[in-house]
């Protein structure tokens, strides 16, 4: 048997295939790296000045890169599957544009909200880092609900004219329809995004529990680690939700074989991916799930290293979670208003060249990822944010 | 398709205006990038308390501008999806790639060492800091290097690296490596990062200037200037050097453009630049001379033949030649170029229904003529489909009228003009400035040091006009000869666009005025108050 499809070119199929794995491996890093933005709503936790300065100061050292990460991830889309760039981000205009703007407000706050003469004040620019925690994540986990339970679109692929809701060219929520339209799964879209939001929120904590001064800062740990407590009941009760939906939800399916790429509704069709390929899905997500109760729980009996359990975690959850929407035959956009027009990896995709030629350019990736580490690992090493290096005129502190 | 006109002018609005933004930074960044890696490596080999110094006050003026260069440039990338959707879709094939290369060879680059640089004064050694200062630099001027391949691509697009697939609907890449080392983009490549690197020199100048001038941080702002006028004084020539091969690029591939930068409505043999004129904004069809299209005008005889084709008596086409045509030269006239755009798109209907009645022989006759040639040069070894001229399908129509074939003429010609004015006094404020501190005269040398002050904001107007040069002498292409803006955009409420624009450029107008503020506080208190 072949997995490829027999009535197209088998080299294009898997690089389709290949594209969407890194897509859903770029998809859990970022996931994991939303750890900046739980943790900027974290601000209140802290009591003092100097606990404040702690906790801006570990995560502005790494919020630019959960910001490239992002862009990374928007730019990886738009070479391997412009389509679905084009009509996505052109459809559901409000959802992006929104995050858009959470991630402006976001590169800036940090830099300059302990500066003097910063023209808003301070407080703004936190609420900025909190906006871009609440809303940045919120939404775009109420996206990646979409890749579910689809968007209302259609499009006509000779002329390209995309139409997004009713009118043509008339009012509409665009994008924003996915947080209140009930009868298309509003409540699981909106279950994802909290999903997410608890998810960040949580990592967010216990990032900080490992990269700020235990001794310096004891007091700030302990409430950080009641923090962890409250959102993970919120997390369980979200991820019952979405697994409810995921395992009962009719799925949009087509058949990779079938030259017209039809699509049609199927039952259970969420839980046949978690279980094709022998299971494997589900298997990875499990073990995702229990090292992330893993960390949350050894943070909760005192341990500092839960990050790391938790985080690998979320990165296994992230990549499985894309997958089951991308592969064994499953529309990854699918359109509610026309099942036809649904986005799959065969007919979203850019030409076999440009592919091929993307596929050569990620084997630089292996090495980025490797500096990336080795440089993190060479600022981790000096130890953690201590309140002398917070006063230092010579670190750049925030 | 039927867009809404004003709904496109409030898209383009908002691109412009979240590109210069942009654009504002970016200069800054790329040239400081390397500034303050010079500072560091002298401090790194002389081990000097005082270099140390210099180097970590321009790094926190970098560190503040760096941050809005960021949020700026975010939206950039998704607007291709949000407001250009139908670009995306059409190019995306060949216009996606090197975004996604920028982000992974550049962006996490820039994003990682940057953290050292900023951070780990403390943490790492001394050289692997200055490594990570270098690779900011180098990985901040990559990404300029492939956001402008990009660019390149959409200024001109040639059949050696994609071709319009028929079954797709859409352009394809068929050439990587030719879309990387096009001349266009290389040029444009050179061109930019110079300019970005004359822009933080003559602002590192300047500030010192101003400090000499108050008599504060004397030792401070003599060897900072020292610094930035060497560096000032090799890239402003190197700018302008570049610039003028950069013009000669544009007038063999974008004749509609230098002929709007230059108001030249009838082609001549030997034709001339205007060094100073007040242009008219007129109708190249109901233009008959040269004469009419300016108030007032001091021309350089045959320079624009010079550049343009590096002949001073070539024939340099002007706008109402690209439109009626010219036998003589072989020029089409537009109407041609429309009926051949026409054919080609009615071919790709015929292709696409035939497929749907699965009717094989009509979809290979419409594609055999779709990719028919229709002309081509033999000994060069070029030829021209009909698929390559579907985008002057769009003038095809006849509530297109031909004089939108080019842009408006006075933009282009005082963004052209004042750009390259600028650049050459760039090049004799550094002349002067380099002088007198070889001299050793800088310090006393009020006047030099009170242009050098003037100067400061002179860049940022040459980099943005340098970009309306290119941009606005575009229109009305997005792809320059193949995809008209008018079919780019997405197709959306105008409400939308205008609330979107409003909410950037609120941001955006906040952001910058609380940058600015920060940074005067900062250079108001000085190097020793940096911290
Ligand atoms: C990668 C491509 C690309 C790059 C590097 C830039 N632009 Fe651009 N620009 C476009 C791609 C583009 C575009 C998408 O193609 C637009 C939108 C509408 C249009 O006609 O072209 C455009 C329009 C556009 C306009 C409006 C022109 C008009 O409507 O007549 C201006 C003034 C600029 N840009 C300026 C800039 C500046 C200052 C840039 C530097 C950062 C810049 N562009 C980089
Ligand atoms: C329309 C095209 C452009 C897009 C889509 C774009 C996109 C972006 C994005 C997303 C970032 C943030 C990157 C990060 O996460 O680190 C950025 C920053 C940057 N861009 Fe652009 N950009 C464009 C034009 C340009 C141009 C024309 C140049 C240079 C010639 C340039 C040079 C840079 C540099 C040097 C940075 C680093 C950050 C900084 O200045 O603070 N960009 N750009
Ligand atoms: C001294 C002579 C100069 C000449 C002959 C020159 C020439 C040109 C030309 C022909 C273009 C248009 C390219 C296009 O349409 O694609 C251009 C664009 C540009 N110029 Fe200049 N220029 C000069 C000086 C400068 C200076 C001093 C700066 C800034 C400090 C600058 C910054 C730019 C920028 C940012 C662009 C847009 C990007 C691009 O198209 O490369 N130029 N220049």
């Amino acid at each position: 048997m072949t997995w490829a499809p027999i009535t197209v070119d088998a080299t294009h199929f898997y690089l389709q295939v290949y594209w969407w794995i890194i897509i859903a491996v770029l998809g859990g890093l970022f996931l994991l790296m939303t750890f900046v933005q739980g943790g900027q709503t974290l601000f209140h936790v802290a009591k003092d000045e100097m606990e404040e300065r702690a906790l801006v100061n570990s995560l502005g050292r790494k919020w630019e890169l959960t910001f490239t990460t992002l862009v990374l991830f928007g730019g990886a889309l738009y070479a391997a599957f412009p389509l679905f760039y084009s009509i996505s981000f052109g459809g559901a205009y409000w959802v992006w544009m929104l995050i858009l703007f959470a991630f402006v407000l976001q590169a800036v706050s940090y830099e300059y909200m302990n500066k003097p003469n910063n023209l808003i004040g301070k407080n703004a620019y936190k609420f900025f880092l909190y906006f871009n925690g609440v809303i940045g994540v919120v939404l775009f986990g109420a996206a990646v609900g979409t890749f579910f339970t689809g968007s209302n679109f259609s499009y006509d692929p000779v002329t390209r004219i995309l139409q997004w809701g009713t009118a043509p060219d008339g009012f509409n929520l665009r994008g924003l329809e996915a947080a209140i339209d009930f009868k298309h799964g509003a409540w699981f879209n909106l279950a994802m995004g909290v999903l997410l939001f608890a998810m960040a929120r949580i990592l967010g904590a216990l990032w900080l529990i490992n990269d700020v001064d235990n001794n310096e800062f004891s007091e700030l740990i302990e409430r950080l680690r009641g923090t962890v407590k409250r959102c993970f009941i919120v997390l369980l009760v979200a991820l019952l939700v979405v697994l409810f939906g995921l395992l009962t939800m009719k799925g949009y399916a087509y058949d990779i074989h079938d030259p017209t790429g039809k699509v049609y509704l199927e039952d259970g069709k969420y839980l046949h991916n978690l279980l094709s390929f022998g299971a494997l899905p589900l298997i990875v997500f499990l073990i995702g799930l229990v090292l992330y109760v893993w960390g949350v729980l050894a943070t909760l009996k005192g341990s500092n290293k839960g990050i790391w359990f938790s985080g690998l975690g979320t990165v296994l959850i992230g990549i499985i979670v894309i997958s089951i929407a991308g592969f064994f035959g499953t529309p990854f956009y699918p359109s509610y208003a026309d099942l036809q027009s649904s986005l799959t990896i065969q007919n979203s995709s850019g030409s076999k060249y440009a592919l091929m030629v993307m596929a050569w350019v990620s084997v630089a990736v292996p090495f980025v990822l490797g500096y990336i580490i080795w440089v993190w690992y060479q600022m981790k090493k000096g130890g953690p944010i201590t309140k002398e290096e917070i006063q230092d005129p010579e670190s750049h502190a925030y | 398709m039927n867009v809404d006109l004003t709904m496109l002018e409030w898209a383009r609005a908002q691109f412009a205006m979240t590109a210069l933004f942009h654009f504002f930074f970016v200069p800054f960044t790329l040239g400081m990038s390397f500034i303050v890696a010079f500072f560091e490596t002298i401090y790194v080999k002389t081990g000097k308390k005082e270099w140390k110094e210099i180097t970590q006050f321009w790094q926190l003026i970098f560190g503040i501008n760096f941050a809005l260069g960021l949020s700026t440039g975010i939206i950039h990338e998704f607007e291709f999806g949000t407001n250009w959707s139908t670009y995306s879709w059409v190019v995306g094939d060949l216009f996606g790639a090197p975004l996604a290369v920028e982000g992974i060879v550049a962006f996490f680059m820039e994003a990682t060492f940057a953290a050292i640089s900023f951070f780990g004064w403390k943490r790492v050694s001394k050289g692997v800091h200055l490594a990570s200062t270098w690779l900011l630099a180098i990985g901040s001027n990559l990404s300029a290097l492939w956001i402008l391949i990009a660019n390149g691509f959409m200024q001109h697009p040639s059949n050696e690296f994609g071709f319009f697939n028929i079954e797709t609907s859409r352009l394809e890449m068929s050439d990587f490596w030719t879309l990387i080392v096009q001349p266009v983009a290389q040029v444009k490549f050179l061109h930019v990062v110079t300019a970005g690197y004359t822009l933080a020199s003559i602002f590192v100048l300047g500030i010192s200037a101003l400090y000499l001038l108050k008599g504060k941080h004397k030792d401070f702002a003599k060897k900072s200037a020292a610094v930035a006028a060497a560096f000032g004084l090799i890239s402003s020539i190197f700018v302008a050097v570049i610039g003028d091969e950069h013009a000669y690029e544009v007038a063999n591939t974008q004749p509609t453009k230098i002929a709007s930068a230059e108001g030249l409505y009838v082609g001549e043999k030997g034709a001339p630049i205007v060094a100073i004129g007040i242009p008219k904004n007129l109708k190249a069809t109901e233009v008959t001379s040269n004469e009419e299209g300016f108030v007032f005008k001091i021309e350089l005889p045959k320079m624009l033949s010079l550049l343009g084709k590096r002949d001073p008596n070539a024939y340099v086409p002007g706008l109402k030649d690209l439109i009626e045509g010219n036998e003589e030269y072989g020029i089409w006239p537009l109407s041609k170029l429309a009926q051949i755009g026409k054919e080609a798109r009615e071919d790709l209907f015929k292709y696409h229904e035939a497929k749907k009645a699965g009717d094989k022989a009509g979809m290979e006759a419409a594609k055999a003529d779709f990719y028919k040639v229709v002309w081509e040069d033999k000994e060069k070894g070029i030829s021209l489909t009909k698929a390559d001229l579907i985008g002057y399908g769009y003038f095809a129509n006849s509530n297109v009228s031909p004089d939108l074939i080019y842009p408006p003429v006075p933009p282009v010609f005082y963004a052209f003009h004042i750009m390259v004015g600028l650049g050459f006094w760039f090049i004799l404020l550094f002349f002067m400035s380099w002088i007198s501190i070889v001299k050793g005269t800088f310090e006393n040398n009020t006047l030099v040091q009170k242009l050098a002050v003037i100067s400061v904001p002179l860049p940022w107007i040459a980099t943005s006009f340098g970009w309306m040069t290119a941009e606005i002498g575009r229109q009305p292409w997005t792809v320059f000869g193949v995809l008209p803006t008018a079919e780019s955009v997405t197709p959306i409420a105008l409400q939308n666009v205008q609330a979107t624009f409003f909410l950037f450029l609120t941001a955006f107008v906040i952001l910058g005025i609380a940058e600015l503020k920060i940074l005067f506080t900062v250079v108001k208190s000085g190097p020793k108050g940096a911290h």
